[in-house]
């Protein structure tokens, strides 16, 4: 759950001005942006997400690289994903 | 070298571990904590010290949240479970630590019911879709997941979400590290500061390990490289007869930190008079729970919380691995009675842990070979 995962901002919904839709290693989810106030964030950008929430900011290389730490660490990786595929914070 | 044709740049990669190598003074020997688990896992997943000189030894810090949640937390935990209507939810890690009277999945299969959740806002959102059960959050975690929790709690507020509550574990990384510095058992050189938790806190925090203690601190990221520079940034300062806080992970670390996250937690809880941290016992004010003004959204305020005190199992030696007086295989149960599937110890639960990391990844490494040739 310490494990920062990089996702790319694909939508920022109008409707809901504390998410943002996120892509994920290819999973699209909603992930809370709350705590990123004063950050300009729009479709494209780049940020860390710990526990569903955009803890930072961050540029490309940075996410590949964090991409490549996770990936390189298997299974803990694996679990974080899986439970990331099952969050449902955007419903509701 | 083994590893080092997998680093993104190999060749700053050795051209680094020379110019560490070339830092350490003659005849002395070097000891740097990793305070964080995620070094921890990039150091024996890279085989890292093998690049590194002889002189210089990195030691294992408490940076695990799991790791460092106690038997009676659990224990408390379970407790809550058990009663009438209620939903535990935590994080997937928590449901495999051992408590004194079992884990979450041993509670699950006498009956309770114990759901994983991904994020805090996914507990909230089961206490919504179930108005009539009272689910609990167990929050774990240091200063990472801390403002998720409190702003888990500010909704939970705002939309009146009544049945929704939190069991609040949430420890914090400075007192940890002091409780370190001032054990006698071990005698550091400098600290490899936390990437993640410094996103949050920022660097300013760590002022007193230079300050107070005369030691270097380099906050890194999680790559092998961003590790090797964080050592040879430590070595850089003793050689230099300097002793600061230094940010090598500024590309994600303000130096400020996250002002928005420490506020929210600020706003809704408070530091406790004392915490028990699983193998360092008791460190003041190192933990939080909630605000006064949360008390209706307060597990340990709703529910009957037994509190009760749990002695780790002997052959446990979590603690020394936490502290970084042993090193994981050190452990008598390392690998034999304690082993990822069946852990007697917090620190073989987590992917974070530093014996589930070395059970892993770093059986192989230098030292193992090294103590092997020995016998």
């Amino acid at each position: 759950m310490c494990l920062g995962i990089p996702g790319e901002i694909v939508e920022m919904p109008v409707d809901r001005p504390d998410l943002a839709q996120v892509d994920v290693s290819g999973v699209r989810r909603a992930v809370n942006i709350g705590l990123l106030e004063g950050e300009e964030l729009a479709p494209g950008d780049w940020i860390l997400i710990h526990v569903g929430f955009a803890l930072s900011k961050i540029d490309e290389v940075e996410a590949k690289a964090a991409l490549d730490f996770l990936e390189s660490i298997g299974q803990a990786y694996e679990d974080e994903m899986a439970a990331l595929r099952e969050s449902m914070i955007d419903k509701g | 070298m083994r590893f080092v044709d997998e680093y993104r740049d190999a060749g700053t990669a050795r051209a680094l571990a020379a110019e560490v190598a070339a830092l350490c003074e003659p005849g002395r020997r070097y000891k740097f904590m990793e305070v964080c688990g995620g070094h921890t896992h990039t150091i024996y997943k890279h085989g890292l010290e093998d690049h590194l000189p002889e002189a210089v030894t990195l030691v294992h810090g408490p940076g695990c949240p799991v790791c460092v949640i106690p038997m009676g937390r659990v224990d408390d935990a379970i407790h809550i479970a058990g009663q009438p209507d209620v939903i535990m939810t935590s994080f997937g890690d928590m449901t495999r630590v051992p408590g004194g009277r079992g884990s979450f999945q041993d509670a699950a299969a006498r009956g309770a019911d114990i759901r994983v959740v991904y994020s805090p806002l996914d507990a909230l959102k089961i206490a919504r879709d179930n108005p009539d059960r009272r689910v609990v959050f167990m929050a774990i975690g240091f200063e990472t997941t801390a403002p998720s929790t409190a702003m888990t709690l500010l909704r939970a507020e705002a939309e009146g979400v009544a049945n929704f509550s939190v069991f609040c574990n949430h420890v914090t990384i400075i007192p940890a590290i002091k409780a370190i510095l001032e054990s006698p058992d071990l005698r550091l050189d400098g600290f490899i500061g936390p990437g993640h938790v410094s996103t949050v806190i920022g660097c300013r925090p760590y002022g007193f390990i230079a300050e107070q203690y005369g030691k270097p601190l380099v906050v890194a990221g999680f790559e092998p490289l961003d590790v090797l520079q964080a050592v040879h940034a430590c070595l850089r300062q003793l050689a230099e007869g300097r002793a600061e806080v230094e940010n090598q992970y500024s590309r994600v670390v303000p130096w400020d930190g996250n002002p928005k996250a420490l506020a929210v937690i600020g706003q809704t809880m408070e530091l406790r008079p004392h915490f028990e941290w699983r193998g360092l016992g008791f460190i003041s004010h190192s933990a939080l729970r909630l605000r006064e003004r949360y008390a209706a959204f307060d597990a340990e305020r709703i529910f009957d919380v037994p509190g009760g005190r749990v002695a780790d199992p002997k052959a446990c030696q979590c603690g020394e691995v936490l502290k970084g007086v042993l090193k994981p295989w050190e452990c008598k149960v390392f690998g034999t009675a304690c082993t990822p599937e069946t852990p007697i110890g917090t620190c073989m639960v987590s992917s974070e842990g530093a014996c589930a990391a070395y059970y892993n990844f770093g059986r192989f490494s230098r030292e193992r070979v090294r103590e092997a040739t020995r016998r």
